[in-house]
């Protein structure tokens, strides 16, 4: 999971990162009006107002503003709150004392999925878009990759200071940059990330290097080694949309899609190539939802209760290939979920094939019920779903 | 012929719970050699599911039984030491199905199994693999498919079990049908088991099911454009309909915003149409491009 500004900073902080001093979350332009009093009366000469999006460029899309009084801080939140940044509404605010910037570079760690393996880039041009940096002046962005007892081990300090010399980073912030790389490199083992990146790193008037922003991915599959992550879901940003966050604790494997044809199926490429079906018969798919290996009466219950709970479904798509779990059991799995559902008005396409298809077809057919209709083949369910949710639009 | 296991695979299960029994027995009735199973506590122990004998480590296992494969079914949090384990025994072929591993335990796996090791780790989150008629490691359903020429590469389970079953329908068999697993770090990529399939004279053919995320499924494609251009390969990329920045289900089938371009499966299809590979919009419509370039000949 992707985290906002804000969490990435406190979870710098944490193993020892330097970060500017602490701000306030603001969710209303009243909150952020009681931070700036409270930044400002402290001394600080200016407060930065900065939507927490997780989504790159918010600078340019003007999520992040500069205010030096209390009135330009009530003017930067009305602006930015509500703000539409590359598809994410800005509901959440990240006010935050304003740094004096000397100069600004990029330092990371990432998990490098070409090599298998870990990287670190750091470059002496910051605050820029490292990608296009890359692209004009390659020599300007040196990359490291990790070898393996350094993950064992750590950074050790002489191949941090190697490191940020390489990309030519002052003199004077050679030491702390130093330091401050094999804290980022230990934080992004400890805590299981896939991404930790600052962007910029400054310095300041005293020759200290801090993180002025933080991205930060977390790896969901190692939650179970860190409390399951919920520390960091918080509202307004994470149940972006309600129906996922009622999935994620139900321990589904649910997207929220914004067509009408509500879709489940057992696996996940299977479902995939679902929604590429439906659209491909001129349909859209409300959601994907993988209910796994077993579709037994209880998952599939589960299942559809969620993707019928979405008022935007007018048909659903059920689509189970039988492996190992038979035809004739996922028949029964359905059958047995409309019991406990009770009435709806979608109608249900189910498209059984694979192991006992037959047979779980026939199952379907004798039971006759007013809400499920047999399909033989993908491409024939989905033209009958997209059917079905435009007749009942 | 057949890649990575055929008649002579000697299978040790290392994770013998309910979900390992089940899978396991499965693949004793296809006629799979399962030799072992493993369990720290139920050494010299007898696995009556499986007629088999238990041991507490796979080394043992090893010397006891002669096994060279392992089939990992422990969970999550165990995965890596268990890889570790089966290869530090000198297992050759390790196949991890579970689901869920760290990537952190996978980029030590791969260095210390795969890249260092030169052993052949299928996985993890992946279905396992089936040489029909020969062996089968894993949770692939063996009665939707029969022996054939064709070789089927993919990162997802069901979809495969989808087109191995078409196929069928059509006449068509497989030489081996490999789940290489939808996570980021996997043992096996695409392009391990197409130059597999290349060099195996019992396979004529390559079809393959790749997802958004990564791309290893253009690597791979650029290899048989340069060294088997005369193989028929069909193809499939799940996830046309896939938003950007959103997990599909599999850690790896993500098309990252502001990412490094490529992911997508209409990027993917229309690099692989440069390579002179065609990829079919959908399942049945890469079985049926296999049907067709067979009948061709």
């Amino acid at each position: 999971m992707d985290l906002v500004e804000f969490q990435g900073k406190q979870l710098f902080a944490r193993n020892g990162v330097p970060v500017p001093p602490p701000g306030d979350i603001a969710r209303t332009v009243e909150e952020a009006v009681t931070s700036a009093e409270r930044i400002l009366g402290g001394g600080t000469s200016a407060v930065v107002v900065k939507a927490q999006v997780k989504v790159g460029g918010r600078g340019k899309a003007g999520g992040v503003r500069l205010a030096r009084s209390v009135e330009e801080a009530r003017e930067a939140a009305e602006a930015i709150l509500g703000l539409d940044i590359k598809g994410h509404e800005v509901r959440v605010l990240y006010m935050e004392p304003a740094s004096d910037i000397v100069e600004e570079y990029y330092l990371s760690v990432m998990h490098d999925r070409v090599n298998k393996g870990d990287l670190i880039i750091c470059s002496r041009q910051g605050g820029v878009d490292i990608e296009e940096v890359n692209r004009t002046d390659p020599d300007a962005v040196v990359k490291r990759q990790v070898v393996p007892s350094e993950r064992v081990d750590g950074l050790s300090r002489t191949v941090a200071l190697e490191i940020v010399t390489q990309a030519d980073l002052p003199v004077e912030v050679r030491e702390s940059a130093a330091d401050l790389l094999v804290a980022l490199f230990g934080a992004y083992l400890a805590e299981d990330a896939t991404l930790a990146e600052i962007n910029p790193l400054i310095r300041t008037p005293d020759d200290r290097v801090v993180a002025l922003d933080a991205k930060v991915s977390l790896d969901e599959n190692a939650a179970f080694r860190h409390g399951e992550l919920a520390e960091w879901r918080i509202d307004g940003i994470d149940g972006d949309d309600p129906l996922e966050t009622r999935a994620r604790e139900q321990g589904m494997q649910y997207v929220k899609l914004d067509g009408d044809v509500g879709v489940l199926g057992n696996g996940a490429g299977l479902v995939m190539a679902t929604l590429d079906v439906v659209a491909q018969n001129g349909g859209r798919a409300a959601n994907f939802l993988d209910v796994g290996g077993g579709a037994s009466a209880e998952s599939m219950a589960a299942s559809l209760k969620l993707v019928l709970s979405d008022p935007a479904v007018k048909s659903v798509f059920i689509n189970i290939f039988g492996g190992i779990t038979r035809g004739e059991d996922v028949a029964r799995g359905v059958l047995g979920a409309l019991e406990q559902l009770g009435e709806f008005p979608q109608q249900l396409i189910v498209r059984l094939d694979g192991t006992n298809a037959e047979e779980g077809r026939r199952i379907l057919e004798e039971a006759a019920h007013p809400s499920i209709i047999p399909a033989p083949t993908m491409q024939e369910a989905a033209a009958l779903a997209v059917a079905s949710a435009r007749s009942a639009a | 012929m057949s890649i990575f296991i055929d008649e002579n695979t000697r299978v040790v299960v290392q994770g013998i719970g309910a979900q390992g029994t089940f899978h396991a027995a499965r693949n004793k009735a296809y006629g799979t050699q399962v030799v072992a199973g493993v369990h720290p506590k139920r050494g010299g122990g007898r696995w009556d599911e499986l007629d088999a004998p238990i041991f507490s480590s796979v080394a043992e296992a090893v010397a006891k039984t002669g096994a060279n494969t392992s089939m990992v079914m422990v969970p999550a949090p165990f995965t890596k030491d268990a890889i570790l384990e089966a290869h530090a025994a000198g297992v050759a072929t390790i196949v991890a199905i579970t689901e869920g591993v760290p990537v952190h335990d996978m980029t030590v796996v791969y260095d210390t199994v795969v890249r260092d090791g030169g052993a052949r780790l299928i996985g993890p989150n992946c279905p396992g693999l089936i040489s029909p008629g020969k062996a089968n490691v894993g949770i692939i359903p063996a009665d939707i498919t029969m022996p054939g020429r064709v070789g089927l590469v993919s990162r997802s389970g069901t979809l495969t079990y989808q087109i191995m079953h078409e196929l069928a329908q059509a006449g068509i068999g497989i030489s081996t049908c490999v789940g290489i697993g939808g996570d980021p770090v996997i043992g096996t990529q695409f392009l391990d088991v197409i130059q597999a399939f290349a060099a195996d004279p019992d396979t004529d053919a390559i079809a393959f099911v790749g997802e958004i995320g990564g791309g290893e499924e253009q690597r791979a494609g650029e290899w048989i454009r340069d060294n088997i251009p005369d193989t028929p390969v069909v193809g499939y990329i799940a996830g046309f309909e896939a938003p950007a920045g959103k997990q599909m289900g599999h850690a790896g089938a993500i098309v990252k915003e502001d990412g490094p371009g490529g992911e997508s499966a209409a990027e993917k299809q229309a690099i692989l149409a440069g390579f002179g590979i065609p990829v079919a919009n959908n399942p049945s419509a890469a079985a049926a491009l296999m049907i067709e370039r067979l009948a061709r000949g």
